[in-house]
Order: C-alpha cells, then sequence, then structure tokens
C-alpha cells in the first residue's frame, strides 16, 4: 500500500491555493545501488489529477525527472471555502493512491 | 468432428483478436491521460521532447515567469515555480534541458485553474530550466539557467 498524502487547500480572495504533497521514491531508473552497482529500476508518479468539487482542474503527467516526495502546488479560481479537492496519482508499476481535503 | 474443430479453430483465433484489440485499447486510457504523450518524456533531448509534446517552435514570452534558485546546491530537488500571465492558459510543461529526459512535467489546466504551477525537480547538471506554455493552441516559452553544484540524477 501506498504511503498516505497530505493535501493544504486555502482560500486567498478568490483563488484557492492547494499544496500537494505526496510520498513516492521517484526512481528514475538511471541511479545505481552503491552496494551492488545494479540499476534501480524506475518507479515514479506519471499521473496526477486533481478536482474541485468534481470538476477536473489538473490533469499532470510527470516523469522520474520530479524529485523524491512529490511536491506540487497550484491555483484555482472560483471555488468557496468548504469545497473538496480530490487528488488522485498512478505510478508506472500501476500503484494508485487517492487523498480529499476541504478548502479551508 | 471436422466441423467441431473448425469452430473451435475459428473461436480460438476470435478470442486471440479480441485480446490484442482489448490490449490496443488499454493502452489509449494512458496516454490520453495527460495532454502530452508519453514519448514527450522519453526524448532524449530538448527538441525531440519539444517535437513530441507537438510544441513546435514556441514563441518566446515575457509574460511567463519562472521561479527558481540561481545557484542550486543540491541538484536532486530544485524548487520551481512557473506563472504564465498568458490569457487562457491551459498547459504548463517544465523542461530541464540538459538531464537525460529533458520533460520533467506537463500539467494541463482547466475549470478555473490559473496560470501556476509549483514543483520540485531533479538536475542532473547545470542547465536551462525552460517552461512551455500552451495558450489558445499556441506555444509560448521562457528560459532560466540554474546552476547545480551537486547533481540530482547520478548514482
Amino acid at each position: 500500500m501506498a504511503e498516505p498524502m497530505r493535501i493544504r487547500a486555502t482560500m486567498a480572495g478568490d483563488v484557492a491555493d492547494v499544496k500537494v504533497l505526496m510520498n513516492h521514491p521517484m526512481e528514475t531508473g538511471l541511479r545505481k545501488d552503491a552496494k551492488t552497482g545494479q540499476l534501480i529500476p524506475a518507479h515514479y508518479i506519471t499521473d496526477v489529477t486533481a478536482t474541485v468539487n468534481g470538476t477536473k482542474v489538473l490533469d499532470a503527467g510527470l516523469s522520474g525527472g520530479i524529485s523524491k516526495n512529490p511536491y506540487l502546488g497550484f491555483r484555482v479560481k472560483g471555488p468557496k471555502k468548504g469545497d473538496k479537492v480530490v487528488v488522485n496519482w498512478a505510478d508506472n508499476k500501476g500503484d494508485k493512491n487517492s487523498a480529499e481535503a476541504i478548502i479551508g | 468432428m471436422n466441423a467441431l474443430r473448425r469452430n473451435v479453430l475459428k473461436g480460438a483465433a476470435g478470442a486471440g483478436t479480441v485480446a490484442v484489440a482489448v490490449a490496443a485499447g488499454l493502452l489509449k486510457p494512458t496516454q490520453a491521460l495527460a495532454g502530452v504523450p508519453r514519448s514527450a518524456f522519453e526524448a532524449k533531448n530538448v527538441g525531440d521532447a519539444l517535437k513530441n509534446m507537438g510544441a513546435n517552435a514556441p514563441a518566446d514570452s515575457k509574460d511567463i515567469s519562472i521561479k527558481a534558485p540561481d545557484i542550486a546546491e543540491n541538484g536532486a530537488v530544485v524548487p520551481v515555480e512557473v506563472t504564465s500571465g498568458i490569457a487562457g492558459t491551459t498547459a504548463i510543461a517544465i523542461l530541464a534541458e540538459k538531464n537525460a529526459t529533458p520533460l520533467v512535467a506537463d500539467f494541463s489546466l482547466s475549470g478555473g485553474a490559473e496560470g501556476y504551477v509549483s514543483t520540485r525537480i531533479k538536475m542532473g547538471q547545470t542547465s536551462l530550466v525552460r517552461a512551455v506554455v500552451t495558450a489558445g493552441g499556441k506555444s509560448y516559452t521562457a528560459a532560466k539557467e540554474v546552476k547545480v553544484t551537486i547533481g540530482g540524477c547520478g548514482g
């Protein structure tokens, strides 16, 4: 099972500021294990989607070039306090995770 | 006997065709999920990455601002923030030009999302960090150099 993901969403004027922190090793597949000299297999998040009250606001494609435990920040105009943000990700090994937060 | 054998063979061939079709069909949703085909992420240089993204010769724009450190001590974690002042921004892509695979991430924005993304990327060495913004079907770009003292892509 994947580790939990943290979302913080706050209103600043009429814009919701959403910050997402995902737990993931984000292995590029190009790195070698220091002890064995073997390549560490690629393992990274490939897709992240976000919705606010069911409306898709973000559809991101990622690569192994994103840092370990990816951080993602985006802004959405229009929502109100109490609206629900849902973030989903999927990685190249078929692992998935989803989390939601209420805009405060 | 013979007729039955034929039917079985036919059935097997039919099932095989369906399986192939399903496999082909299964590939499509993953590609359609993000705005950019996965092949763009596998491109080994900036030109190919842009071509696979469908962003040929993007125009330089002063309305895109990239916030990133001038010098990144640790290439494994380089904070990058891209703000697009171009009206109708629908996508922002981030490329680290000298990485083994330059395209780092692509963000498709919709439903009121503003032209802004913030993330942390890995950089193998000092290079330009390029943002490619899609607005109204056109591509715009801006770049900022980030000096890396310790690379984040090696072992």
